[in-house]
Parts: structure tokens; C-alpha cells; sequence
């Protein structure tokens, strides 16, 4: 039997609007995921700290506040810190196409937009998780 | 192994990954377990249980943040429940421990239950050895919200705390079977609310009749988890209780019926396996079934036969 996948789910920074997230937390659960939600109003710090004792696959952050383009690449910075860029950063909230190019060249894989069907974020985060942990085994 | 170095070294990130390594048995995890079970080990084990939305991830919360101030090393077990339709799990006590977010000395591991029904996870008591070694001088484990005899968290910790709320019920459900025997310390959370003084009554009842003059020692503790009203008291009343069962022997008693029950449920489980693997390879069953469709024999007599095949005069019962 394959391991479980592990995924952190988080609302970074000063941002209440957790519906979405909630409905994502509860697709992965059905997807058969091990989700850990942290809840509301996280720093970057925090959520890299989670995800590392959590030993998750990946973190999933919502940001809806408009502040994506400041927390992203903190959140990547605090897990540089920590030695976990092994673990698949990836996001979603209101964004233009030019922002989501300029995260993913600071370290956050894929981010998703509003109107993604779930199926689609599941699916993602199955391909991800498979790939790297493929390219874990061959090292 | 360099992994095994880097845990030595105090390395959190290599603490996580061996956790996660042992919790889904990977190839190699026994002789890790192995060796980490040579490594100095000291702490107290807490177990916190009790229904779901007693307020346990909050009580957490707020006696680990007081516990850590004294500088101690505190490990968190959380397990919430894993669906038993699709295997995927919704941790979420972690939304109840912001204010252990950002304390060094506080490691909080998520697990879901993975199809164990007693309160814990499959590999829970081997992740309080894996944190034990790791140098933590308290592990706190919260099981899964339960009802009345999911109660495995005796068997993982020294200390076992069962936190009700007022709406937990009248004075016949403290005088009930299971939950109510395993406590050392109650705790009434929401102590704020409506009957709260009423169940604390009740508890210092039942507490007086099992422990006699006792009871004045472990009485009922008052908390709200949300306010921090009464943890010190939960706290006092923990070490307390740790002085007590360390002083009288009891302490050492419990570890060793512990062990003796883990060790003996692992000769078990692979007893049974067994079993059902030589019958399923003697196709013994189906003959059997047959003749318990005809009538020839009955379900006592059969077990008997299977009973004698694979056990005459190796076992007691025979």
C-alpha cells in the first residue's frame, strides 16, 4: 500500500474568508487526502513550521486579501529556512496570469483561480505528489 | 543512517520524517524503532480523552502553552478520526493550538486514526517512543473524540485526563462503565455554563466513593479552555497526580502492564493472521461450511474441530 498523501491547508495573513478553503479541505478528505488544517490568519512562519512537523506532501494556501504576491514568497522563504522546499508549495485566490508566472519563478508550483472545479485541484495534487516522490526514491 | 544522526542532533525536520516513516510501516522501520529504543528516554506521558467538542485541542492549547513557558520539551499526539468509506481524514486540532504556533519547544504531530477504533492511531505508541527519545520531557496524546469505551489511551500514557462538559449528563452517566473508570483526573470544561457546578458535584460523588478520604486529593477541576480560567489547576492537579503514581509504585506498574499488553497484542495479531492463512491454504472451510449447510455439524462443534486441528496439545485450551 502506498503512503497516504499529506497536505497542510492554510489561510496566510490577515484574510477571514475560509469558505473556499473549507471546500477544498473537505474534497481532499473524500479524495481519500490526510488534510491538516491550521486555520485562519497563519504567518508565513507558522505555516512552514506546521508543514515541517507535519511531514506533509504539500502546503495549500488561500489568499484572498490581495496580499499573494508578498505572503507566497515568504512562506517559500520560511521553508527555505527550514530546509523544506522538498515540499510542493502551491495556491490559490484572486490573481492575474502575470502574477501567478512571477510566484511560480519564486518557488510556488501551481496556483489555481476562482471557478477551478475541485477535480481538477485533486488531480493536481495526486500528479505532484506522485512525481516527487518518484524522483525521491531514485536518490 | 543519516537520518538517525540528524535526530540525534536534535534535528526537527528529521524527528518528522522518521514519525512519518515508522506511521506508514515503510520498509526499514522496525530496525529504527529499534534503535531509537536504545536512546535515554524520560518523559511523562499525559493522555487527554473525552467527547467530541469537550474543548480537548483548546485545553491543550492552553495547558501545553503554561507547560512550555517552564522551558520543558513538549511533544503533541492529536488524532482525529480517518473516514472508513474513503480513508481520508480532516485533521484539524491544530486550529485549536495557535498559541503553540510558534514555541520551539513544542512539537505538535497530527495523526489520523487509520482504522483503529479505540481512540488512538495504529502507530501511536510508537510515535511517543519516537518523540521520548527524541528528548521530550512531557508527550501529551489527544485522542479522537469518543463515547464510552473507546479507552486505548490507557494503554499509551501515564496520566489520563477525561474532560466533560455540563451537557455531558446527569448523575447515572458518572456512575457508568468505561470512561468513567479510566480517568485520573476529571476535568469539566465550559465550566462557565449552565449545570456545570451540578456534574462537578456528581464526579466528586462518584470520585469519593471509588477513592474514599482519597478523593479530596484528585477532586473535579473546573476549566474554560477558551479563557485559561482553571488550567493552572489542571496542571497542579497533573503533577500532582504524577507524584503520586511515581511515589507509590504505580508508576512502574502501569508501564509494565503497558508493555506486556503491547507486546502480547503483537503476538496476537500474528497468531490470528496465521490462522486465517493456513485455513485459507487447507480450503479446511469450505468443507466445514458444507456441513454446517447440511445440518451435520454446528457452529461450536466446528470451531472445536478447527480449534483441535491447529492447536491439540500445543496450547492450555486443548
Amino acid at each position: 500500500m502506498s503512503d497516504k498523501i499529506r497536505v497542510l491547508l492554510a489561510k496566510a495573513g490577515l484574510d477571514g474568508h475560509d469558505r473556499g478553503i473549507k471546500v477544498i479541505a473537505a474534497a481532499m478528505r473524500d479524495a481519500g487526502f490526510e488534510v491538516i488544517y491550521t486555520g485562519l490568519r497563519q504567518t508565513p512562519e507558522m505555516i512552514a513550521e506546521a508543514a515541517l512537523q507535519e511531514d506533509v506532501d504539500a502546503i495549500g494556501v488561500s489568499i484572498l486579501s490581495g496580499a499573494h504576491m508578498t505572503l507566497f514568497p515568504l512562506i517559500y522563504k520560511a521553508m527555505e529556512a527550514r530546509k523544506c522546499t522538498d515540499i510542493i508549495l502551491f495556491g490559490g485566490g484572486i490573481m492575474t496570469e502575470e502574477e501567478m508566472v512571477i510566484l511560480h519563478s519564486q518557488g510556488t508550483d501551481k496556483l489555481f483561480g476562482p471557478g477551478t472545479p475541485t477535480p481538477d485541484i485533486i488531480a493536481y495534487v495526486k500528479d505532484v505528489v506522485a512525481r516527487k516522490r518518484k524522483s525521491e526514491k531514485i536518490i | 543512517m543519516a537520518l538517525l544522526d540528524d535526530f540525534k542532533r536534535g534535528d526537527r525536520r528529521a524527528l518528522s520524517k522518521i514519525i512519518t516513516h515508522i506511521e506508514n510501516r515503510r520498509e526499514g522501520y522496525r530496525t529504527i524503532l529499534a534503535q531509537i529504543s536504545r536512546f535515554e528516554r524520560k518523559a511523562f506521558r499525559i493522555g487527554i480523552t473525552g467527547p467530541p467538542g469537550a474543548g480537548k485541542s483548546t485545553l491543550v492549547d492552553s495547558l501545553v502553552a503554561k507547560l512550555a513557558n517552564t522551558g520543558k520539551k513538549i511533544g503533541v499526539v492529536a488524532i482525529d478520526p480517518s473516514s472508513p468509506f474513503t480513508g481520508g481524514a480532516l485533521l484539524g486540532d491544530r486550529v485549536r493550538m495557535q498559541h503553540l504556533a510558534d514555541k520551539d519547544k513544542v512539537f505538535i504531530r497530527s495523526m489520523a486514526s487509520r482504522g483503529q477504533s479505540g481512540g488512538l492511531a495504529a502507530a501511536t505508541r510508537d510515535v511517543i517512543t519516537v518523540l521520548d527519545a527524541f528528548g521530550m520531557d512531557l508527550i501529551i496524546i489527544e485522542t479522537v473524540g469518543i463515547g464510552q469505551i473507546e479507552l486505548d489511551i490507557i494503554e499509551a500514557c501515564d496520566t489520563v485526563v477525561v474532560i466533560l462538559v455540563p451537557e455531558s449528563g446527569d448523575m447515572i452517566q458518572t456512575m457508568k462503565a468505561g470512561l468513567m473508570e479510566i480517568a485520573d483526573i476529571f476535568c469539566v470544561n465550559k465550566i462557565d455554563r449552565p449545570g456545570a457546578d451540578r456534574l462537578v458535584s456528581y464526579l466528586n460523588n462518584m470520585i469519593h466513593e471509588r477513592l474514599g478520604e482519597f478523593s479530596q486529593e484528585f477532586p473535579a477541576v473546573g476549566t474554560n479552555a477558551v479563557s485559561g480560567l482553571g488550567v493552572d489547576k489542571l496542571s497542579d492537579a497533573i503533577s500532582r497526580h504524577r507524584d503520586y503514581i511515581v511515589g507509590n509504585g504505580m508508576f512502574e506498574q502501569r508501564r509494565k502492564r503497558q508493555l506486556k499488553n503491547e507486546i502480547l497484542s503483537s503476538v496476537r495479531d500474528r497468531i490470528v493472521k496465521d490462522l486465517d492463512h493456513m485455513i485459507d491454504l487447507d480450503g479446511q472451510f469450505e468443507s466445514i461450511s458444507s456441513k454446517l449447510n447440511s445440518g451435520e455439524t454446528d457452529p461450536y462443534t466446528a470451531a472445536d474441530e478447527i480449534y483441535e486441528h491447529y492447536f491439540r496439545g500445543r496450547l492450555v485450551n486443548g
